[in-house]
């Protein structure tokens, strides 16, 4: 098991422990409300991915063969998703993105913020995610 | 016939249901409604029994889908009270009506000319003309709105020109529920000679519709906003105008005579009816008219004012909202924005109660700008909605807002 997948399991395992959908979503807000603020500098026009609904914001850096994330959203629960995806994504290998899945989101039951279509920019940031893993994958 | 709740409710069957394990509460009407059982009847009726094509048949089902389609125009006429059946255009929508009214205003409008639209315009009544416009050069006034979400009529008057050649305004705010004084706006366009359209997309079935008392040119509606199917809409305009506008698609149907050099074009309604129609979704759209006039447009009218004054007294106790759209004169839609949340969020929680409504910017992005929000959290009623749905929406959103802050 991989990095990714370690913590994909961590975060599967956490959301068990709660018992009814309402408990699962104060943890997210909590985790949306915890995200450290995006610095003014990356909070920009040009890494702003717009959702019909809300937006997301994501700057990659690349150091010592790692791709650090940092994302924001103006929506709360989106945050908190944004946050399990910096928590999986942020600080690995651009490989090891590239050839990851995030069925987790299925798993802990928060999938429809994936499929309501362009609604709130996450399925666009999953992407952007992937592609900056593919480019600097070229540059290693 | 009294308006009878529990039996209004028990005709539409998506109703009795449970999303994300709570009864399901629709408060997302303007977007679309749903539709009671004799539409949904009407339907299957017409696949199992007479599906056909229309008009051009030599054999018995297809004299009977003609003759039922047909049969649709006059219930619509009466519906709105045309003045003949030839008025009354078929189209798949709202969006379509005003774009073919555009389309063939393109061909009327001159470079340097104008037209006038206004700022809480859906996009449906905004882009077919920018679409036209950028084509011929012509340009778009708009009619600016008041921070309570109302046409400034007053300043019609300065916008108004000898160029001006169509004024296209929206009957009622899909946004802010605003039901606009159309009615003194076209007078001022007619002293003026100025052809009025109307986008009446979420007037009929809620407020009573006469389009020979209004004396607008044109007015478009869709059938899905008024408990009809999805994909079938209509056209009204002044018979005059359908006379004298140039078809603006080609095809079957449409037609007097085709040669390989010239055609000669049916008279309307067909002449703009080019290609089959939604046939099913026109027979249909007859049932969700019989079934309002069941209940009486006045009863359904009264009922979801109730409604809308007791949603409003409601949220008015909660002091994170605030109302967008505070008009005296509307229809039965509320918009707000909460105080430190984001309406996707609200609109997500409300979800998993089971509460459908619609948040966003509601395809009306001018409106946002001139009133500098990003979206709004729209609840919209209907006649299958009650008191007690208001109150556990009351209570819910409580909460999430507590959740949230």
């Amino acid at each position: 098991m991989n990095n990714i997948e370690k913590i994909q399991t961590n975060i599967i395992n956490e959301f068990n422990m709660f018992n009814d959908w309402k408990e699962k979503y104060e943890y997210l807000i909590e985790l949306g409300k915890e995200l450290k603020k995006l610095p003014r500098e990356k909070k920009k026009e040009e890494n702003l991915i717009e959702g019909c609904q809300s937006n997301v914001w994501l700057a990659a850096e690349y150091n010592n063969g790692v791709v650090n994330f940092f994302a924001d959203s103006d929506a709360i629960i989106t945050k908190g998703l944004v946050s399990l995806l910096l928590r999986i994504f942020s600080g690995q290998r651009p490989l090891d993105i590239l050839n990851a899945n995030y069925n987790f989101i299925d798993t802990i039951g928060f999938k429809k913020h994936l499929s309501i279509n362009r609604a709130n920019g996450l399925e666009s940031m999953l992407n952007e995610i992937k592609k900056y893993a593919v480019i600097f994958n070229k540059n290693i | 016939m009294k308006f009878n709740f529990k039996k209004i409710k028990s005709d539409f069957p998506i109703l009795n249901q449970k999303i994300n394990g709570n009864p399901l509460i629709y408060f997302d009407n303007a977007a679309t409604t749903h539709k009671p059982n004799s539409v949904i009847k009407k339907i299957t009726e017409y696949y199992t029994k007479i599906n056909s094509n229309v008009h051009r048949g030599a054999h018995t089902l297809s004299y009977l889908a003609t003759k039922e389609m047909e049969s649709v125009r006059k219930e619509v006429k009466n519906f709105i009270n045309a003045k003949t059946e030839k008025e009354i255009i078929f189209t798949s929508g709202t969006t379509e009506s005003i774009n073919l009214v555009a389309s063939c205003f393109e061909k009327i409008i001159k470079k340097g000319e104008e037209i006038i639209i206004s700022e809480m315009e859906h996009h449906s009544n905004i882009v077919p003309w920018q679409l036209i416009s950028n084509n011929k050069k012509f340009k778009i006034k708009y009619l600016k709105i008041n921070i309570k979400g109302e046409l400034e009529i007053k300043n019609l008057k300065k916008l108004i020109t000898k160029k001006t050649k169509i004024i296209a305004l929206s009957h009622v705010s899909n946004t802010l529920g605003t039901i606009n004084n159309i009615e003194k706006i076209i007078s001022i366009a007619k002293k003026n000679k100025i052809p009025v359209l109307v986008d009446g997309a979420q007037a009929p079935g809620h407020i009573k519709i006469n389009v020979q008392k209004l004396d607008c040119d044109f007015y478009c509606f869709s059938g899905h906003k008024m408990l009809g199917p999805t994909g079938v809409g209509v056209l009204y305009g002044k018979q005059k105008w359908l006379e004298k506008l140039s078809p603006y698609k080609g095809g079957g149907e449409m037609i007097k005579n085709v040669s390989l050099e010239k055609v000669s074009f049916a008279e309307p309604p067909h002449k703009f009816e080019a290609g089959t129609p939604n046939i099913c979704g026109i027979i249909a759209l007859k049932e969700a008219i019989k079934y309002i006039n069941k209940i009486k447009i006045e009863e359904i009218n009264k009922y979801e004012k109730k409604l809308l004054v007791y949603a409003y007294d409601k949220l008015s106790k909660i002091k994170e909202i605030k109302f967008v759209g505070t008009s005296k004169n509307k229809a039965p839609i509320i918009s707000f924005t909460v105080e430190k949340c984001h309406h996707y969020d609200i609109g997500q929680m409300l979800d998993n109660f089971g509460i459908a409504v619609r948040t966003g910017h509601h395809c009306t992005q001018p409106i946002m700008q001139s009133m500098n929000i990003n979206g709004t959290i729209r609840i919209s009623f209907s006649l299958y909605n009650n008191k007690q749905e208001i109150n556990f929406f009351y209570k819910k959103i409580k909460e999430i807002i507590k959740m949230l802050k």
